[in-house]
């Protein structure tokens, strides 16, 4: 067990003029854990992402980020260019609808290549190459590296933006209801596919999902968030199998069997 | 060496808030120790508590009260009150679990799900991989469902990878929900070999057997529930 978060992450606070975001929401992610926040339909899951992303500037509160020479940052008190460096190299976001996340008219191989140009690769060939591995690695044909994802099904679309995501090898990736749009046997098939990467890679990940299943799948520690609030949190299968708060057994006993 | 797993006034109830907040108390008052290489076999009627307090030792189900301690990494872990980070480092290296069913993940093979546990301490795959065909063939598992992903095997075929995935690694404290319950007689005793082996290496075992010539065989002592259960107060 390494003794440094990667993520401290304290009092953020997000308003809509009055209207509360998220409120005061604490905790801190560790190397190698994947943490989901669920949540209805507007309970701040997605603001709060936001937040932690630096797509969002919080209210109030702080987030502060443990960057490759070991120092902590506040993500808030960086420069813009600092900021988008770390967003094209050592983190990764997937968006719920991969045509946020992908450049839609240019190759495949282009989208997973351009993150590597922005970290600084000029070699063509190598370019190409590693594209290419990773195009394998999501399971989309290396046929396919000279088309454009606009030829490409949902799935493969989301498949080929979690490529162009992970080619820089980054540290922490957030996902904004990964597997939303898709039907479920494609479904399986991206968690699977997910859950794979994570473990091999030992990254951190931030997933924000509605889905209980997806977290279960995916996550070792849960946040249930409500009206912005974040009213429990712990590990994964304790919130599941006993959830304490009247909304998470809400939740939790909404699910429908099959 | 401390004791591996000691239980000391540990208290649960479950809260029914959909339920206009109705209480439901499970087990009052729990005291009891595993010492290293022992078995004792959580007994008493279905409903009593005993899945429940398995849940709880492994960090499943929290507790209103007590504490659940695990020797671990030569330091005293309070379940109870420990962090997820913690929970988790401690059922990856100290505390093992053969839950009643297999959660199974779409596309991942028997051989995979098995070594897992051995990957996820570190050893490499192949060398985890060995080692899982080893024990699935003792579980005279059929070789030709190795390769396949457990969602379609019988009960009797997903029990066997189960165990298998929680007898792989070499965990002090391993907790066992029924691991015979839909097995042959064959296998049953390969099951009761693979505790006595465990016993041997010290390894501190609770269990639930409902199985008597299973338990008869395994078990050091029996520990008797209902002793816990709040029921037993409102009817006596």
């Amino acid at each position: 067990m390494t003794d440094t978060p990667l993520l401290k992450v304290s009092g953020v606070s997000k308003f809509y003029g009055s209207r509360i975001g998220c409120k005061d929401v604490s905790f801190e992610l560790w190397p190698g854990e994947v943490l989901a926040i669920v949540g209805e339909s507007g309970s701040g899951k997605t603001t709060l992402l936001n937040c932690l992303s630096t797509r969002l500037m919080p209210t109030a509160g702080s987030v502060e980020y443990r960057m490759r020479d070991g120092n902590f940052r506040d993500l808030y008190h960086m420069s813009e260019a600092e900021r988008r460096f770390l967003m094209r190299t050592d983190w990764g976001f997937v968006h719920q609808n991969p045509a946020d996340g992908l450049r839609m008219t240019v190759s495949a191989g282009a989208n997973v290549g351009e993150r590597l140009m922005a970290v600084g690769d000029r070699h063509y060939g190598k370019i190409r190459e590693t594209a290419s591995d990773w195009l394998t690695r999501v399971e989309i044909g290396t046929d396919r590296i000279d088309d454009q994802p606009r030829a490409f099904s949902g799935g493969m679309r989301q498949r080929l933006q979690i490529a162009r995501n992970l080619v820089t090898g980054p540290r922490l990736v957030f996902m904004d209801e990964p597997t939303g749009g898709l039907d479920v046997s494609v479904q399986a098939r991206l968690l699977d596919l997910v859950r794979g990467l994570v473990n091999d890679l030992g990254l951190s990940a931030i997933v924000v999902t509605h889905d209980l299943a997806v977290a279960r799948l995916l996550s070792h520690r849960m946040m249930v968030m409500k009206d912005g609030h974040v009213i429990e949190h712990g590990l994964t299968d304790r919130v599941l199998d006993d959830p304490r708060e009247p909304y998470t057994q809400l939740l939790v006993s909404s699910i429908l069997q099959v | 060496m401390a004791t591996p797993l000691v239980v000391s006034e540990v208290f649960k109830s479950f809260t029914m808030h959909l339920r206009d907040g109705i209480k439901l108390p499970v087990v009052n008052d729990v005291n009891f120790s595993v010492a290293s290489g022992e078995c004792v076999v959580l007994g008493g009627p279905s409903g009593i508590g005993k899945s429940s307090i398995l849940k709880m030792l492994y960090g499943n189900y929290a507790v209103d009260a007590g504490q659940i301690l695990v020797d671990h990494k030569d330091r005293i872990v309070d379940i109870a009150r420990a962090d997820p980070r913690t929970v988790l480092d401690v059922r990856r290296h100290t505390l093992g679990y053969v839950s009643q069913f297999l959660r199974t993940v779409p596309r991942v093979s028997a051989l995979d799900v098995v070594a897992e546990p051995l990957v996820a301490r570190g050893i490499a795959a192949p060398e985890a991989r060995d080692k899982a065909a080893e024990l699935l063939a003792k579980l005279n598992l059929p070789q030709e469902l190795w390769t396949l992903p457990p969602a379609t095997f019988s009960g009797g075929e997903q029990q066997r990878v189960n165990i298998a995935r929680g007898f792989i690694t070499s965990h002090r404290i391993l907790l066992l929900d029924e691991p015979t319950a839909s097995l042959d007689a064959i296998n049953r005793r390969v099951v009761v070999e693979m505790i006595a082996d465990k016993k041997r290496e010290g390894v501190a075992l609770l269990g639930i057997f409902h199985d008597e010539e299973v338990r008869e065989a395994v078990a050091d002592r029996v520990l008797d529930v209902s002793q816990f259960s709040p029921r037993k107060a409102v009817a006596a």
